[in-house]
């Protein structure tokens, strides 16, 4: 099965190959079949990794340790679970996982965008399979997921316990998701370039793939920080490490063109930014699967030992040498159509969003590269730490989410003072309010908390007012009811309200983020059963030990033998509010040198947290019990002397009576105890947030017949999409007005000066309809002429001799 | 104003405020950053007052609890100089003896340094295995 894998990677490789050099072909010579035939080898290439990755897939779940990957990675005690997910905690499986979805997500594109942008989608397709080789190459030269070992050795090492944890199964998929996802508007963007195609064409077609990779890259850093916070014994959810930072970063650079783009869309304008954001997303994507796999930078969650540091450098250097070319050299084409109407609109708005973010996300490439520019200029690699990073970030993160509440009162292309004063009037009095009760409710140590609450509470203000007078506009035009208006409202304008859900949702998390690092209290302490300490406004007590011998079904299933833990109890001013039950899990060693039982326990140990989550507060607790007393540490000795290694049968039962020996005189433990409010606002946040992605991404009614309908001609496509922005720009300044955000004057006045832009598209659509009548008029002449032709020809056709044909 | 002059003034001030901020950024981080030393380098260079990235193994036998402080030493990787830290904060799972670390930490009284709070991390030992010999692999 190995050898059937390692050979569907070197046909992935051929295909990658193939395909690069037909869509070359075909879009230099004009001949579509080669084009075509490029974009049918992502198929192929599609197919054939699934292949491959179905065997590798199988092999762990079969434990066929012959596979060197499967022996490193997993172990016949592994739960099944975690045999699936083990895949993608090795080097090679992950590998594998990222140009698998690659290939998957390109043959999506490449597939709703066949009849489309045929040269775009030509240079494009050869971008992603040179990605595709790119990544096949590495598997085949450098990091082989089929590599196996003769003879296969009995049991593997098993799956990291550190990551057994359910969202292993979901979090790095989503993340390689979002990763790949960043490739493609990446690759429209070079073939755009390439093509001299840099119209607001290929942006409406990445769109939806730009905003797929913004939404499942979000949803995979939520899930690590969940996941943190909820499995690693520190009670964090966000480090400031390498490896988060980079994948933050095409996050907040993705989030940048969201915005952008629609200013590009509407005006033709920033081009040059928006291909730069694109370019930087794509490049950034790259960079962050290099950070965890070149080991530059130290990272709990690097691959150690990684090799593949100067194939990636290569890779990145050509990027960025690539698209600079690029950029440079079609700059007189992505000049700006118009220049902005005033400071005060939303497109201001969104230009000034858009340097908060890419500002933070300088901020954290400078912090994350830091130990690799101080060695190069100093000679002493050197790191800032958390502190640094929030001095910087903090500040940006209120002007952020400040920017979200101002953007949507602010009209599109000029908004008077006058109707920006009164709109700011309910968002201001919210923030004041806020700032009011919080004063009242003597919340005055942390001023840049504060500040963040009422930023919160303007943006909520803000997008409160947009939906009822948005709301209220429906129901007076169409005479709904108000759920039924909402609901029309919102489906009739999915990326405007789609958007301000996300606001919503980003203004609840920074609020749970502010809450829970600014007023969080920890006590790291030992107790012994009976003690009591205090956390903040609780009192905890640790009632008594817990252990359990099992090593498939231990409490957490995830496949530890010993699991030592304590039964705490949480009280607030003398009132019972919750029981919690931390544990910590042992599991067992390969290193046979540790004994018959203390194999069993001589693995890593992690803590199984233990938490009272609410809307609130959470209680949160983890536990590091003390197995090195010299009773535990007897019975080790004993049972190893005694027992020999074959009988494991018997050493298991060694372990159960340290379990006993635990709780018959339990020592004291060390417990790290936190409160911390409004947490759970995070995760709201995050769920928020990500309903409005998908309200933003959900297809609009008839869109794809649109699509269908445009992809005539080169010319009527482009005039046709534009026709469709100017409609979506004249619905847009209709809302802004009835939603109060324009005066009579101004309305009139924008109103009028698209509907002339509009005209002019008209017009020109128009002319082409006449033209394309003539030339289909005198195409049909031309056939009609043929058919005479040849119906004059037939008689002496007919004279010829018939050929046979084989049957 | 003339609309040209207009837009040159904007951009010499957008670029006079990104020209400061990104000094204050460089600055701040030379400024703020701890040196990455192992062990030796560590009792060579350090300096009261300064706080330093420490990075080496956990030595065998020296991890202890003394009520909230977990004391342990460091060695450099090929082993040799051994450093003493006196740790307070969040110990990560994969923390154990003959297991990288890092953590920050500054000068102490005597030999002895004082690791910052929640600075320490434990390097994954899954991901540092060793690669298997190529004589016995094969496809």
């Amino acid at each position: 099965m190995a050898a059937f894998g390692h050979a569907a990677l070197v046909l992935a490789l051929a295909v990658c190959l193939y395909g690069i050099a037909a869509s070359i072909y075909g879009v230099r010579s004009g001949l579509s079949r080669w084009s075509d035939s490029g974009r049918r080898s992502v198929y192929l290439l599609a197919g054939v990794l699934t292949v491959a990755f179905a065997v590798l897939e199988q092999a762990f779940l079969r434990s066929d340790f012959s596979f060197n990957t499967v022996a490193d990675t997993s172990s016949t005690t592994t739960p099944t679970f975690y045999k699936a997910a083990a895949i993608w905690s090795s080097q090679e499986g992950s590998l594998l996982l990222w140009a698998w979805l690659l290939s998957l997500w390109s043959s999506l594109v490449l597939f709703l965008t066949r009849h489309r942008m045929r040269d775009i989608a030509a240079y494009a397709t050869a971008v992603l399979l040179g990605f595709g080789g790119f990544f096949v190459s590495l598997m085949i030269f450098y990091a082989n997921p089929f590599a196996t070992t003769n003879p296969a050795p009995a049991e593997g090492v098993g799956l990291d316990p550190l990551l057994r944890h359910p969202s292993m199964m979901i979090h790095p998929p989503m993340l390689y998701s979002g990763y790949t996802l960043c490739t493609i508007p990446f690759a429209f963007a070079i073939g755009a370039l390439l093509a001299r195609r840099v119209d607001a064409d290929w942006i409406r077609a990445v769109r939806r793939f730009a905003l797929a990779a913004w939404l499942l890259l979000g949803i995979g850093i939520l899930l690590g920080a969940r996941w943190s916070y909820a499995e690693l014994g520190w009670g964090g959810y966000w480090g400031w490490d390498a490896v988060e930072n980079a994948s933050l970063m095409p996050w907040l650079t993705g989030t940048a063109f969201l915005h952008s783009l629609m200013i590009q869309e509407k005006r033709g304008m920033l081009k040059v930014w928006n291909v730069s954001l694109v370019l930087a997303t794509g490049t950034l994507a790259i960079m962050g699967t290099f950070l965890v796999r070149s080991g530059v930078l130290n990272s709990i969650h690097a691959f150690g030992g990684a090799t593949l540091g100067v194939p990636f450098l290569v890779l990145i250097a050509t990027l960025i040498a690539g698209s600079i070319y690029l950029v440079v050299t079609r700059r007189e084409m992505l000049r700006s159509e118009h220049r902005l109407d005033s400071l005060l609109s939303r497109e201001s708005i969104f230009l000034a969003n858009n340097l908060v973010l890419v500002g933070l996300c300088f901020v954290i490439f400078w912090g994350t590269y830091f130990p690799l520019i101080s060695e190069a200029l100093t000679g002493t690699a050197a790191s800032v730490g958390p502190p640094w990073f929030d001095r910087y970030t903090v500040p940006l993160a209120l002007v952020l989410v400040l920017l979200s509440g101002i953007g949507p009162v602010i009209a599109w292309r000029r908004a008077t003072l006058a109707n920006a004063r009164r709109n700011f009037i309910v968002p201001l009095a919210c923030a004041a309010l806020a700032l009011l009760v919080l004063l009242l409710a003597g919340v005055t140590s942390k001023p840049l908390a504060l500040t963040m609450f009422c930023c919160a509470a303007f943006v909520l203000g803000s997008l409160g007012q947009e939906f009822w007078r948005g709301t209220r506009a429906r129901m007076s035009t169409a005479g709904e009811a108000a759920p039924v208006a909402l609901l029309g409202l919102v489906r009739r304008n999915r990326r405007r309200y789609g958007g301000y859900v996300v606001h919503l949702g980003m203004a609840v998390l920074f609020v749970g983020v502010a809450a829970s690092s600014s007023f969080q209290h920890a006590s790291e302490l030992s107790l012994s059963p009976g003690q009591s300490t205090k956390v903040g406004a609780y009192t905890v007590r640790y009632v008594r030990p817990t252990a359990s011998i099992t090593p498939r079904y231990d409490p957490a299933h995830t496949g530890s033998t010993l699991s030592l833990g304590a039964v705490l109890d949480v009280f607030k001013n003398g009132r019972h509010v919750a029981t919690l039950s931390p544990s910590e899990g042992f599991y067992d060693s390969s290193d046979p040198t540790q004994g018959s039982v203390g194999h069993f326990i001589g693995g890593t140990a992690v803590s199984h947290v233990s938490m009272d989550a609410g809307l609130t507060r959470d209680v949160w607790s983890a536990i590091a019990p003390d197995i090195d007393t010299a009773q535990l540490k007897h019975i080790i000795e004993v049972g190893n002397k005694t027992i020999p290694l074959v009988r494991p049968d018997e050493g298991i039962v060694a372990v159960a009576v340290m379990a006993r020996a635990y709780m018959q005189h339990p020592p004291p433990a060390q417990f790290h105890l936190i409160v911390s409010p409004l947490v759970m606002w995070i995760w709201i946040g995050g769920l928020i947030v990500f309903a409005g992605g998908l309200i933003a991404l959900w297809p609009a009614r008839g869109s794809m017949r649109r699509a269908d309908a445009r992809s005539r001609t080169r010319l009527g496509a482009e005039l046709e999409a534009a026709r469709e922005a100017k409609y979506r720009e004249l619905r847009d300044l209709e809302l802004d007005y009835r939603t109060g955000k324009l005066s009579d004057a101004d309305y009139h006045s924008s109103d009028h000066a698209v509907r002339v832009e509009a005209l002019a598209i008209l017009d020109r659509l128009e002319e082409l309809d006449q033209v394309e009548v003539q030339a289909s008029q005198a195409e049909a002449q031309d056939q009609a002429e043929a058919q005479e032709r040849e119906q004059a020809e037939e008689p002496e056709q007919a004279e010829e001799p018939a050929i046979p044909t084989a049957s | 104003m003339d609309p040209h002059r207009k837009r040159t003034i904007r951009l010499v001030v957008a670029l006079s405020a990104a020209l400061v901020l990104a000094t204050a950024l460089i600055y701040t981080s030379f400024s703020a950053a701890s040196p990455a030393l192992s062990p030796s380098q560590l009792l060579r260079q350090a300096q009261p007052g300064h706080s330093y990235q420490l990075t080496g193994t956990v030595v065998a036998h020296s991890v202890q609890h003394a009520g909230q402080t977990l004391d342990f030493s460091v060695e450099d990787r090929v082993g040799g100089t051994v450093v003493p830290v006196a740790y307070t904060g969040t110990v990560p799972d994969p923390f154990r003896e003959g297991r990288e670390v890092i953590v920050t930490v500054h000068k102490g009284t005597g030999r002895g340094f004082i690791g910052e709070r929640d600075s320490l991390i434990t390097k994954c030992p899954s991901k540092y295995k060793v690669a298997p010999s190529s004589e016995n692999q094969s496809y």
